[in-house]
């Protein structure tokens, strides 16, 4: 019988051959925390289980990047307290604020490999399946008894399959192909399985990132897609970890590339999704791009591809948040900061930002934004009465010179 | 008895609890009042131990914060009963000890009615009598029930959940 990708690395883990339904206990290769959920693992940790050391401190990220730099003394003090767990625990993986987004962190860093498990406290780690791992996220009870063991329990999630064909058209990107399979299976439509991209060889690790990382807003356990290209140039793949021709999917949903348009998912659901040249006009007060969907070096250069030379409309504010610190050097480096800034955007510390609607970048009542982020929940950036609109960092940047919800394509 | 609570399908984790009300923005203590803070702000104030919240499909999609869930259990939630729920919600709250039930009682149920739910048989029995029957977990969800969560669980038998599942066979 044939294995998916997910009961490929989970067999392998468990030292046992495992399908879909099967509950296992599995060491992880990595456990990962953030700021705002760091010190309930901790409280969990000690005084629930009774556990003073963590079982290595080298399998184990504590990222500060929720809430970065804190907001007032509330936060201050579960940084500090993070941040005073991390030294008393040896956790050399431990990075302070400004270094960026946690996704990102732990892909830079090397903490999430083809092959591996690596549980994260944030719920976007199926991030990590961008480079073959099985990424899941999880809440403090499961990351504090992963840190107190090493081990945690799973049960092998049936597959569903997203075959592409083709390849993008000019100014349609990997968020517009997430999108399209957002409405395609629903914001449910994979809950508690994983989901396999094939047919994207030819994208980047950061296009990758975007398909990864969104698969938690279908529900997905994991979203895995299988190491080539870039991945397989950058990271070491496992000989035994490859699409079986006889896995069994629980559903195969075909796509093809070139018949994408320009996406935006409208407030408030991620799967109400048109096409941005249709939606009619809709300004916008707030356009944010960053995250861990879309905060990458490709994500600004697209944005910088559509400024370049144009201004950002009278009355909209703009906000780049880079993804992470080796993301804000390069894109000084090119050239790309300073189309953005020429363009009247504002740059934020390196970290999720305007996303979680905790600290700068909060939207007002009655305000409409446009973001590069993975969700646009009711009261997500701030207000319940705002409006949060989902599109690509292209479609983005053209809103912003419009001060309307627009159609990238018009700019390229 | 126990009243019933009915929401519709997509309650996420920001309408149970926002993000702003966090512990660690505010306290454990002050956790319980904030559930539901805009959704059904009434929530907080008349809910009473052991109700029971119905909804619809993808409760608790969203973020990976285990407060969500906490919060309705120290509000006393006795279980929550939808078609299906959000991943890591679910396993939050079967990590908390809070029983769920993959069943769709939206359309029988009302808001506010007063049932008794039978943990013996699996069954919503309605204050007029009617018996709703309601999907049984299985036997590793029961077993963290049975301990009160996955962490009197892990004190009590030293081991996780699908450990014992193979040692005893169970797969």
């Amino acid at each position: 019988m044939g294995l998916t990708l997910s009961e490929q690395i989970i067999s392998h883990a468990a030292g046992r051959e495992v399908h879909a339904g099967d509950l296992v206990v599995v060491p992880v290769d990595c456990a990962m925390g953030v700021d705002s959920i760091t010190p309930s693992i901790i409280d969990v940790m000690r005084n629930e289980l009774g556990v003073e050391r963590v079982f290595d401190p080298d399998k184990i990220a504590i990222i500060i990047d929720h809430v970065a730099p804190a907001v007032n003394i509330a936060t201050a003090n579960a940084q500090a307290k993070v941040r005073r767990f991390a030294m008393e625990q040896g956790i050399r993986h431990f990075y302070d604020v400004g270094r960026g987004v946690c996704h990102q962190v732990m892909i830079e860093e090397g903490l999430a490999g083809p092959g591996q498990i690596v549980i994260g406290s944030d719920s976007h780690s199926t991030s990590y399946g961008a480079v073959g791992a099985f990424g899941c996220g999880m809440g403090a009870t499961d990351i504090a008894l992963a840190w107190a063991t090493g081990h945690t329990w799973l049960k092998v999630p049936e597959t569903i399959c997203i075959r592409a064909r083709g390849n993008f058209s000019a100014g349609v990107t990997a968020k517009d192909l997430t999108l399209w399979v957002e409405q395609a299976l629903g914001a449910d439509g994979a809950t508690y399985r994983a989901v396999e991209y094939h047919g994207v060889d030819m994208l980047s690790l950061a296009s990758r990132q975007t398909l990864a990382c969104m698969t938690t807003e279908l529900g997905a356990k994991a979203g895995i897609i299988p190491p080539s290209g870039e991945v397989a140039e950058r990271f070491r793949v496992p000989e035994w970890l490859r699409v079986d021709p006889n896995a069994q999917y629980e559903r195969i949903v075909e796509v093809d590339l070139n018949s994408l348009v320009p996406l935006v998912a409208v407030s408030p659901r991620v799967d109400d999704v048109r096409p941005a040249a249709e939606l009619g006009d809709i300004r916008v007060d707030q356009v944010f791009i960053g995250t861990c969907t879309n905060g990458r070096l490709e994500d600004l250069r697209m944005a910088a591809r559509i400024l370049r030379g144009r201004r950002v409309a009278p009355g909209v504010r703009m906000l780049v948040v880079p993804a992470s610190s080796q993301v804000l050097m390069d894109a000084m480096a090119d050239g790309t900061l300073a189309v953005l800034l020429e363009a009247g955007a504002t740059i934020g510390t390196p970290g999720c930002g305007p996303c979680i609607g905790r600290h700068m970048g909060v939207l007002g009542d009655g305000e409409v934004a446009i973001s590069t982020a993975n969700r646009n929940f009711r009261g997500r950036m701030g207000s319940p009465n705002a409006e949060i609109y989902l599109g690509s960092p292209a479609t983005a940047a053209a809103s912003a010179v419009t001060g309307r919800i627009t159609d990238p394509r018009e700019f390229l | 008895m126990a009243r019933v609570w009915l929401f519709g399908e997509d309650v996420d984790t920001d309408q149970i609890v926002p993000g702003r009300y966090a512990p660690y923005m505010t306290s454990e203590e002050e956790l319980p009042k904030h559930a539901f803070i805009e959704a059904r702000p009434e929530f907080a104030r008349e809910v009473r131990p052991g109700d029971i919240i119905v909804a619809g499909a993808n409760f608790g999609c969203g973020s990976s914060r285990e407060y969500a869930p906490k919060a309705l259990k120290l509000c006393g939630v006795g279980a929550i009963i939808a078609p299906g729920f959000a991943r890591i919600f679910f396993r939050n709250a079967l990590n908390l000890g809070i029983p769920l039930f993959e069943t769709d009682l939206t359309g029988v149920l009302r808001d506010g009615q007063e049932v008794t739910l039978d943990m013996e048989r699996y069954v919503v029995v309605t204050d007029a009598g009617q018996e709703y029957p309601l999907k049984p977990p299985p036997d590793f969800v029961r077993e963290i029930w049975e301990a009160g969560s996955t962490v009197a669980y892990f004190r009590r038998y030293g081991r996780l959940p699908g450990q014992r599942a193979r040692e005893q066979g169970g797969e």
